[in-house]
Order: C-alpha cells, then structure tokens, then sequence
C-alpha cells in the first residue's frame, strides 16, 4: 500500500522510508511519522473496537488525550495493549494490531452488542445480573469480561528493564509549548537550573501544527531555533519523550521518560522507560489545552475527530484523513482547520457553523447555524448530514469531519494536591483554580492565556516571577493574537446515540439516565456511568458529561461541580513503578562473610530479613532434610558444631555512661556487670511486652558490645538511638552498629574449647576456670588476627561465639573445619540451631511475638525493680501478673511417634474444644533426634504449676489433636552442667 | 603474622573492576575505617585532637578531609576516619590513641564496602542510584544517602571521583546496582 | 514530602522513619506516686489533631539524627524541623 493520504510539507524525514505492519498488513512511514499519521496516511481509518458495544472506531486526536485509536503495540512478551497510535513514535518493524474485535476487525461477532444497547446502558451492570448472587463471579463477570474489554495481555513477564532516577532543578517546566519554550529561554538565559519535559518526541506543541508566523518565522521553525538555543545552555536540561505524571507533596514531581519506546530493540543494558523523582524549588506548567468536542447523533464513526487534529495531522505530518473533509463547529478555531487543509489542497466540502454569524470564506461554503444531526459509513465515516436553519437538511459526501467545540486548558496537574479548577465564563472553560501545588505555577493555555501570543508573554512572565529575575522580561516574537471567546455548545438537540466518552462508551442518553436514577452528584455519574473512567481518564469528554449534567439539573456548570484529576496524567507501566526493583533485586540481599564456603559445601539457604542463612549442610546419600538436621544436631552435642551467627546484630556501647544507658533499655540490670563478663538482656517496649533480647558483653568500663535477634537489628538500633536522643539527651553514650564488621561463629559441643584451643593464639589461656561461662575477651587467632571471644551459649552445650574481621570470616570457618576433622567436626545450619534451643528452651522469634512479657516467658523475676527501665511500669499492669497468666513450657507428644504443630492450641484433656476453653497455645515444635520425639514449647495458662498434666493440642484447621504432656521448657540438661563444663 | 587469608566483600581474592564506556567502578578493600564520636561536653577536644590526626580540620557537616589519613563527617560529632589498609590496618587503635577519653572509637573496616567510581560523565550513573542533588555537591562533599535500599556513604572526591561505602554485606547487591545503572546511564 | 534537615537542609521523607507523636518525648517519672497511670497516659493516649502536629521522624538512611517535624496535618505543610536533642533539653530531659 501506498501512501495515498500524503500532503506537501511536514515535519517528516521523506528521504527515509520505515516499514511497519498493521493487523498483519504491511505498510510504510517516514521518520517523524506517529503510528496515527502513518496509518491515516495509508488511508487506515478504522482502527479497533469500542469497549461496550464493539462500534468501529478511529482516531480521534493527534495527541496523549486519544479515547479511541488504542492498539495492541508489539508482540510476544512484548505486546502492550491500549497503547494510544497517536503517542507511538515509528520506528522500522514497528507491529501494532487492533483489539477488542473477533474474528476481525472489519467483522466483529460482538458488534451485535450494539444491537442491544437498551440492555446495556448506565449502570447496567448493577441492573442486570444482581440475581441470583452465585451466578456474578461464576457467570455473568467472565462473560462481561470477555466481551467487554481493551487489549489483552501477553501473559507473559515484561522482558524490559526500568529504571528510577532523581533529578533537582530550580524551575521544572511542563510542556514545550510557545509557553514551555518561552519560559524555558527566560529561565536559561538567566542561568537557572531547568528542567524543560515535554511527552511528544518533538518539543515545540501546538507550534508543530500551525501555520501561522512567529516574528519571521514560522511557527516550527522558531521552536526549533528554540531548542537548539537551549539545547546550547549547560543549565537546561531537555527532556523529550517525558510526561509528567504527577505533582506530590512540597516541590517533588513524577515523571516517565520513554528512553526506548522509540527503538526497534533496546540495546542491552538500557531501560525502555525510566521514572523520574524531580525535586524543584519552582514548577511552571505549560501543558496547554485540549480541544473539546461537540456530540451529535453517531459521532463516533472513524473519519470523525477533533478539528484540531486534523490540522496537526496535516501541517505536521503531512496527511490528510481524507480527500473529502468538512468541518463542524462553535468557535473561530474550526475555521483555521478549514482554511489550512484548504492550503493544502484538501477539498473543504463545507464549515458548518453553529453560529448565525459565522466567519464567511469564500474558498469554501460555510454553513451558519446549522447542525450536524446523523452520519453514516458503517466502517468509516461517508456521509454527514446537516440541518440547516431554515429546517431543511444537507447531506455531505465526506470521509473526514472535524470537530470543535473550543479548548478546554489543561489543568490536571494543578489538581494533585486537592486544587480545584475554577470556572472561567469568558472561555466556558475550568481554569487553575488559586490552591496550587506549593511552587507551581501556570502559563499559556492551560492557564487560559489562548493565543500565541498570550502563550509566549505569559510563559516569560511565568517563568521570571517562579524564579524572581527582576527587569530581564525577554522581546517576544510577534505572534497571533486573536482574541478569544468560547460560547459553548456541547450537543446537538435531540441527539441520544451520541458518545460523550467514546473509551467507556458512555452517551449523551445514559448520563441523562443517571440523573434521572438520581445520581445527580459528578462523582456519583462518574462511577456509574464509567464516564471519565477509562485509560484516557475522560480528557475530551468529562467536561460534556458535566455540561449535560447541568442542563439536566438546571444548573451552572460551576455549580454542578468537577470531578477532580488524580495522578498520573497518562497511563504508566507498573514495570516503571517497580524500577530494578524485582526478582532477586526485589531487596538487598546480605550474605555473611562465609556465604561462599557455604554455598561450596551445598548449603541449603533461607532468606532470613534480607540475610541469606545456611538452613543445612546436606551431605551425598541424604535425601531428606531432616536426615540433615538430626545429623548436625547429634554431631554437634556429641562433639562439636559450628554456625554462623554473624546475621545477629551487634552494636557498639561506649560512653561514661554506657552501663546506666543498658540499665534503661534493658530490663535486668548492667551497672555491675564485670568487665570481661557477658550477660543476657532482655529488653521491653514501653508497654512492658518483651521486644527483644541478646547478650551485652563488657569490653572495658566503657565499652560494651551488645547483640541483638537477627530480625530486630535495624529496629533494636533505632530504639536505642530513640533513647539516647529523645529520652536522655545528656548520658554520654555513642552508639554504632558493628554487625557487618565481625564475621562471628558459634563453636558448640564438648569438644568446642579443644577445637578453639588450636586456633586461638596460645598466650591466651581459654580453660575453664581462666575463660569460664558469660566470660569475654579480645584475643588473636591463627598466629596475631585481632579476634573476640565470648563464652555464651544458645545451644546448652559447652559454647563460644568467636569473631574475626569480616574479610577473615571465610578462611577462618575453612580452618575451623580443618582443625576440627579430628574431632569430627560439623557445620550446622539454622534448622539444628533451632532444634538445639528448642531442646534447650530457650525463648526465640516464635515466643518474642510482641505480645508475651517477660512474666510469660520465665524471666519475670529479671525485670528489675530497682530501676528505671522501659517497660518496666506497665508490665506491673494487672491484666500482665495474675496467677493464671500464659507461661512458657515443654510439650511432648504422649505417643512418641506424634507430631507437634506450632500453632495449635491447647485444651484440657476433657471438655469442649473451643476459645472460651483455650489453655494457650504452641509457639514452636522441633523433632528432637536426642530425645527421638517430636518436642515443642508453648505458652500455656499458668503453665508453671501444671508440669506432667495430660491435655490435648488442637488445630481445627488441619483437623489436628494429639495428646501431649506438660513438661519443663528445659529438654536437655536443664541443670546447665553442659555449658559451664 | 597470622596465616588467615583476606577475601574482598564480592568473594574473590582480587578486587572487582566493571569498566562501561568511559567510567570504571573498581571494588575497594585496601581502606581501614574507625569510627569516632565525641564523648559528651568534650566535643571540642574531640575535634582538635581528630583534626591532629589528619592534619585538617575536623570536617563539618557532609564534608571530608585530610591526607594519608582522613576523616568524613558520619553524624553529629561523628565521623569516620579513613585510611590504607596496609599501613593502618589496626586504624582503631591509632585513633584512639590519638584521642583518648575525648571520643569512643569504633574499627568499621570491615562493615564497609567500598567502590570507587572513576570516569566522565558521573552524574548521569548517580542520578539513577540515589536522590542527592548533585548541583550541590562538589570536591570534599560527603552524603549519606540509600541506594536500592541499601544505605551508603557517597563521597566526591572531584567531579570525575566518587567513593560509594556500603555495608559489607550487601555488597553484591549495591554493585549490581552501580554496574546497572553504569550500563543503563553511559 | 521535603523535610529541612536541620543539619542537612531538605531530604526527602523516604530516607526518615515516622514514629508519632513527639509527646513520646515526655516519658513520666518512673518513681513518682501516679506512675502508672501516666506511664498508660504516655505509651496508649495520643491527640489526633486535624492541623498543626508535632511529630517525631528519625533519619535512618541518613545521619541517625532524630527528628521533631511540626507538620499540618491536613496540608503536609511543615513549618518547623528541630533536632530531637534540642527538644528533649529545652523541655527538660536530661540523663
């Protein structure tokens, strides 16, 4: 096919020719071209179906506010439906194809729909399928969704990267526009830091599409000269191809940058979108104004569209929709369309004027105070027909007709931070109204300011206010400065089949219905007609909607209201939301020191926070992990075990007053604690709930190092910087974390110490009664490596945790286990560890659950009284002490050969199983390979005085009971013999 | 001596070097890091005797400072004091000696990674990993600033110079972010 | 949102962590006779204004500094940014 609707002129590079395919047809462009203006230019003017009734449809406009001619763009994983074709920039290859249609587009089974558009007006939905209730998910919802609907997905994962970026700039400005453009100079001549964005690949807006003169230039041209000019300033940075999508609180801007969009391929590496935070002092938004139309009766049909449009299709691209067009409007505008395509030598078959004085051009017949009433052409528009004022009818043989029913500015984004547009008579147009987004400010159309000349004048004087250059106002080009009056005119009497949103397919008819239903309010039409609703989030039709709501009302649009615009302005990739954010790199990952050497031995891992955590070490002929774990569990109480416990936190205390800070986060009391001794903390939240707990090992006077759960690092941390800052602002005490720089391993097992002996540099004397239980050091290892070690054990057996610098955290858990082959030793994973504490009873993540004090756990009696602690008031509440509160103990299955759950519930052996008899409850289970029975811990109403009582633990869910005793939390050697050994 | 074999945050025995177009970000483990914060009321000390060590003064909020050894401000009355590996390897010490009851030292060497980003034009990599405004910050500037949810110390040591301190074990991530985003930008 | 760092001029909201109301400064005396009830006063009772907050932000991606942010609760508008410290000292916390 050829090109057959090509015009003279443009803004087209002729010289190369793009090839791209529509629905499988081939067919060619120019660079410079849209997906829009290649297909019309190719005489394609009917491009998909309509949502609800799958009426043909075309284009509409030539710009982001596009309704109807939405494709599927690409194909594969690649493939993004409701693409707007008078956004997409052509490129060689370039494959789109029209949705919503079955088995074609020129025949769609589901046109019969159209047919049936009685059943299917506003709120149809609600009306026609309430009953029965079964039948909406299971039925009625996947048949509507089905057959009413946009493009499809591919189902398949984005294949594309997106990045996030941040960018700051004095002036931010919104659209590169006559205003954009003249703001941007001021601003840059005056050396401010700019940011100029604009959504089209080309900067210059409506200047593109006329042919009017600015000084002696044409419009282009001078837009052009423009943004080379800028484009020389180190201070401008221009960004194409960008909408802003939304302004947030103080200064912040959103912005998608389709740094690939336009491409054939991405080159590897790059982003096909990127989604800008901008931080401005100042924001001047020239977004200009979209062209509104009027509604008359089957305006839907492709060959109808924006007058406006028209004209950017033929002054800039070249193209004319069709050899035949007419025009139908309210304002001076129209006729500038009429004129233009006339230039071009498009055959103008008559301007039909709703106005008794409408302009007269002789090159043309102009029609005053006639009306549009009816169009045919079941594919594409051919004929028109027009009421004249003396009540006799015209038909007009015409492919194209353009609309227009004067501008409405662009507003949105003044919107964002709840402003709400203002009511201009003059225009009969919403301008921004006073309540702006902090620092924004707007010029040209969008603030009303219609003219070329307006548009410049005002975007300088926009831009030297935003940034308080005093005198520097710039000459201004002269330019066109027709005075502009707008008397509105939104449909034409009588018409029902007429769209007002032609996306939703919402008619002149059903928003006169839901008045009529009474939902009188906008907000309620809104949202049950969908008027407004679709991807194009009504930008050519909200404002009819509201004008027809306030005829039927008998009110003043201001008075009606306006619905009010939210972020973002044109639709985004939820792939740009997410940036490099997905996948692995959904979060940091941590990997301890010896992660490698893990990973060597076949570590099984488990993300732990961000912690990667060897959860076992399988080794060749296991098959379960349970083999594993029972394995490490026996080797390591048998002899000895090694764990990496560098995920814990660690935080460096020093200070004159470090100990009376641990006083006060800590429950128990620190101020004695030796130097050289270890202790374990418990630490409550103001509420007296347990928040955490660790070990504090004391360094030097002061000088401590304390650890925190793997999972409350970051929390613990900023508690206690809370307290320092906040409570007691004058201890001295300096906190830092220290958790990365040490890679620290639990040695475990009554062989630990003659394992550690043989690392442990000899002048330091680790025995029993030189280094006995809680005791701490700083030490060298392997011949003079600075070390610390602390005699602390979670395991219950004879233990230490010894820590080098990070970097030597590898090689030492390589000579840990060659040193250790002579005692058999075993690296265990977080599986055995919990086991083993769960052998041990000591309380972990499953019993710290934010709602068990310390009563709870056993360790009431730490909660020191003597002195100021957090928590320690409200953990005396009464509800917290009474006798019978939840205390933590040992479960075991009376058959040895039954599991426990965690999560169960505990219920007397006899009588009802439900809440109101709810004992407690079992936080954790572990099968114990020591005890060979499956064990657990649980807290379990004064649970201290019903050691050896029979109960029963339930789970309903899983359908669970199993007959289990009350034992002491303390499996294995509850004395502590092991670990002071 | 001992016999422990060092390995770098990345895992391997040499640092990491990624070069794209005209900028190479070169993985850093030849630095020792302390940690200093003023004792209370003797912040002043504190600062004389820093600014002795590095033969500067104390750098002031979001700046660093000094030769062979040198110092970047972490916080208020804190900084992190910076130099060579091979000669300073016990840091800590040295600083604390050199400060005494004045401040509590901390050794950081290893709970940083480091990455040194050289090369033209950095900004256009930067402005994709973090939301420093970059227009501010020049030679001597020192940020403290999350990149990918990591949370780093971003120090420009001249336009075509950057030094990004990251925690250690993270450092896969942060250098999959920085090799990212130079292949993305450059 | 821009919170002005006292120290560090304005840094965006993500890097701070909220935590509520700056009346959580004022923690009771442990020893006096009413403490109980106002340490429950303290850590469950709070003012929702629809207006003027004072508000307690800390800088975790940042300088660790805690800050009192005295916001509008209705704009996001914030007029004050202070140095907890500060606060705590001027309303008379000490060791």
């Amino acid at each position: 096919m050829t090109q057959n609707n090509r015009l003279s002129g443009g803004q087209i590079d002729r010289d190369t020719t793009l090839n791209f395919r529509f629905d499988n047809r081939s067919f060619t462009a120019h660079p410079g071209d849209t997906l829009a203006s290649a297909l019309l230019a190719n005489d394609v003017r009917l491009i998909g179906r309509s949502f609800k009734y799958h009426r043909p449809r075309g284009l509409l406009t030539a710009g982001s506010e596009e309704p109807n001619g939405i494709v599927e763009l690409r194909t594969g994983a690649r493939k993004e439906p409701n693409t707007r074709a008078t956004t997409i920039e052509m490129f060689d290859g370039l494959e789109a194809s029209s949705q919503n249609r079955w088995p074609s587009l020129k025949f769609d089974a589901l046109g019969v729909n159209d047919l049936f558009s009685n059943f299917l007006s506003a709120g149809f939905y609600y009306k026609t399928f309430m009953w029965p209730a079964a039948f909406w998910e299971k039925v009625y919802e996947p048949i509507i969704r089905r057959a009413a609907g946009l493009g499809s997905l591919s189902a398949e994962a984005d294949p594309d990267e997106y990045d996030k970026g941040f960018r700051h700039c004095d002036l931010l400005i919104i659209g590169a526009g006559p205003s954009g453009l003249m703001a941007a100079l001021t601003a840059g001549r005056a050396g401010a830091d700019v940011i100029l964005a604009d959504e089209d690949f080309q900067f210059g807006g409506r200047l593109n599409s006329e042919t009017f003169s600015l000084g002696e230039q044409n419009a282009s041209d001078w837009a052009t000269q423009a943004v080379a000019e800028l484009s020389t300033m180190p201070n401008v940075r221009l960004m194409p191809r960008t909408t802003v999508i939304g302004a947030f609180d103080h200064g912040i801007y959103g912005a998608v940058e389709r740094t690939g969009d336009h491409l054939p391929t991405l080159p590897a590496g790059k982003p096909r979108q990127i989604l800008w935070r901008i931080y401005t002092k100042k924001a001047l938004l020239c977004a200009g104004a979209t062209e509104r139309p009027i509604v008359f009766e089957n305006n839907d049909r492709p060959g109808i569209m924006m007058a406006s449009a028209l004209r950017t299709y033929a002054n800039r691209f070249a193209v004319t929709t069709a050899p035949r067009v007419a025009i139908f409007t309210n304002n001076d505008d129209g006729h500038r369309t009429a004129a233009d395509l006339h230039a071009k030598g498009v055959h103008i078959c008559a301007v039909i004027d709703v106005r008794e004085d409408a302009p007269v051009n002789y090159d043309y017949e102009v029609l005053s105070g006639a009306r549009v009433i009816d169009t045919k052409g079941r594919l594409g528009l051919t004929f028109v027909e027009v009421a004249l004022p003396d009540g006799s009818t015209r038909t007009l043989d015409c492919g194209a007709l353009g609309v227009s029913g004067g501008w409405n500015p662009n507003v949105h984004l003044t919107c964002h931070q709840r402003g709400r547009p203002v009511w201009n008579e003059a225009l009969a147009a919403f301008v921004p109204g006073s309540n702006l987004p902090v620092g924004l400010s707007v010029a040209g159309a969008a603030n009303g300011q219609m003219s070329t000349h307006g548009a410049l004048q005002s975007g300088a004087e926009g831009a030297v206010a935003a940034l308080d250059l005093k005198g520097v106002l710039p000459d201004l080009p002269e330019a066109e400065d027709a005075p502009i009056a707008q008397k509105p005119f939104w449909y034409v009497e009588g018409c029902k089949r007429a769209w007002v949103d032609q996306q939703n397919d919402v008619t002149v008819k059903d928003v006169k219905l839901s008045y009529q239903e009474g939902f009188k309010s906008v907000e309620h039409l809104k949202r049950y007609t969908t008027l407004g609703m679709a991807t194009d989030q009504g930008k050519t039709s909200n404002i009819t909607g509201l004008a027809i709501m306030a005829e039927v009302a008998g009110k003043s649009i201001p008075e009606t209201g306006t619905t009010i615009f939210r972020p973002p302005y044109t639709p985004v990739p939820i792939g740009a939301f997410a940036g490099r954010m997905k996948g692995q790199e959904f979060h940091p990952t941590r990997l301890t020191p010896s992660h490698h050497w893990a990973k060597e031995r076949g570590a099984v891992f488990v993300e732990a926070g961000n912690w990667l955590r060897a959860q076992w070490f399988p080794l060749p002929g296991e098959t379960h992990w349970r083999e594993s774990v029972d394995r490490e569990v026996r080797q390591t109480r048998a002899s000895v075990g090694v764990c990496d416990c560098t995920t814990l936190g660690k935080i460096d205390v020093q200070g004159t007053d470090a100990a009376e800070f641990l006083n006060r986060v800590y429950a128990n009391a620190f101020a004695k604690l030796a130097v050289g001794k270890t202790r374990y903390g418990l630490m409550l939240r103001e509420d007296g709930m347990v928040m955490d707990d660790g070990t504090a090992a004391r360094l030097a006077e002061d000088h401590f190092v304390v650890t925190t759960t793997t999972a409350n690092a970051v929390g613990v941390y900023r508690h206690m910087e809370f307290v320092r800052q906040c409570l007691f602002p004058d201890m001295d005490v300096q906190l830092i974390s220290t958790t990365e720089s040490w890679a620290q391993y639990a040695v475990a097992g009554p062989n630990s110490r003659k394992l550690l002996q043989k690392i442990v540099d000899p002048e330091f004397d680790i025995s029993n009664e030189a280094f006995p239980f809680m005791a701490c050091s700083n030490i060298t290892v392997c011949g003079g490596l600075r070390a610390r070690l602390f005699r602390i054990s979670f395991s219950g057996e004879l233990a230490f945790e010894i820590a080098v610098p990070a970097r030597y955290g590898d090689a030492l858990m390589r000579r840990l286990m060659a040193e250790g082959e002579e005692f058999d030793v075993v690296p265990y994973g977080t599986e055995a560890l919990g086991v083993m504490r769960i052998e041990k009873g000591h309380a972990a993540g499953n019993e710290l659950n934010g709602t068990t004090t310390a009563l709870n756990l056993g360790m009431g009696k730490m909660v020191s009284k003597k002195k100021d602690s957090i928590g320690s008031v409200l953990s005396e509440r009464e509800a917290l002490v009474e006798p019978d509160v939840l205390r933590l103990v040992g479960i075991k299955p009376v058959s040895p050969d039954e599991k426990i759950t965690p999560g169960g519930h505990l219920m007397n052996i006899a009588g009802p199983v439900d809440a109101a008899n709810d004992q407690g409850y079992a936080t954790s289970a572990a099968y114990s390979p020591i005890l060979n029975s499956s064990i657990g811990l649980a807290l379990l109403k004064d649970g201290a005085n019903r050691m050896g009582e029979k109960m029963r633990l339930v789970s309903p869910l899983t359908d669970l009971t199993v007959e289990v005793e009350i034992v002491s939390a303390h499996f294995v050697d509850p004395e502590g013999e092991r670990l002071r050994a | 001596m001992h016999d422990l074999v060092a390995i770098t945050a990345l895992g391997g025995t040499t640092p990491r070097v990624d070069t794209v177009a005209g900028v190479t970000c070169t993985e850093n483990p030849s630095v020792a890091l302390a940690s200093v914060a003023a004792r209370r009321g003797q912040e002043a000390k504190a600062q004389a005797a820093l600014a002795k060590l590095i033969d500067a003064s104390a750098p002031d909020v979001e700046q660093h400072a000094g030769g062979t050894i040198a110092a970047f401000w972490s916080g208020p009355d804190q900084w992190m004091v910076e130099a060579p590996f091979d000669s300073h390897e016990d840091l800590a010490l040295q600083v604390k000696s050199a400060v005494g009851d004045t401040a509590s030292v901390t050794e950081q060497t290893d709970a940083w990674t480091r990455f040194d980003l050289a090369g033209d034009p950095l900004a256009s990599v930067l402005e994709l990993l973090c939301m420093l405004d970059l227009r501010k910050i020049s030679a001597g500037s020192v940020s403290r600033c999350s990149i990918h949810h990591v949370g780093c110390f971003v120090l420009c040591r001249s336009s075509e110079a950057f030094s990004i301190y990251g925690p250690r074990s993270s450092a896969g991530s942060l250098h999959h972010a920085i090799v990212t985003a130079m292949r993305s930008a450059l | 949102m821009i919170i002005n760092h006292p120290l560090l001029g304005p840094r965006d909201a993500a890097e701070f962590t909220y935590l509520g109301d700056a009346s959580l400064i004022d923690r009771p005396d442990w020893q006096a006779e009413d403490a109980a009830e106002a340490f429950y006063d303290y850590a469950y009772l709070r003012d929702n204004p629809a207006g003027e907050h004072k508000e307690l932000w800390y800088h975790e991606a940042g300088d660790r500094s805690w800050l009192v942010v005295t916001r509008d609760t209705t704009t996001h508008e914030i007029s004050k940014v202070e140095l907890a410290r500060d606060v705590a000292r001027a309303r008379g916390r000490s060791k």
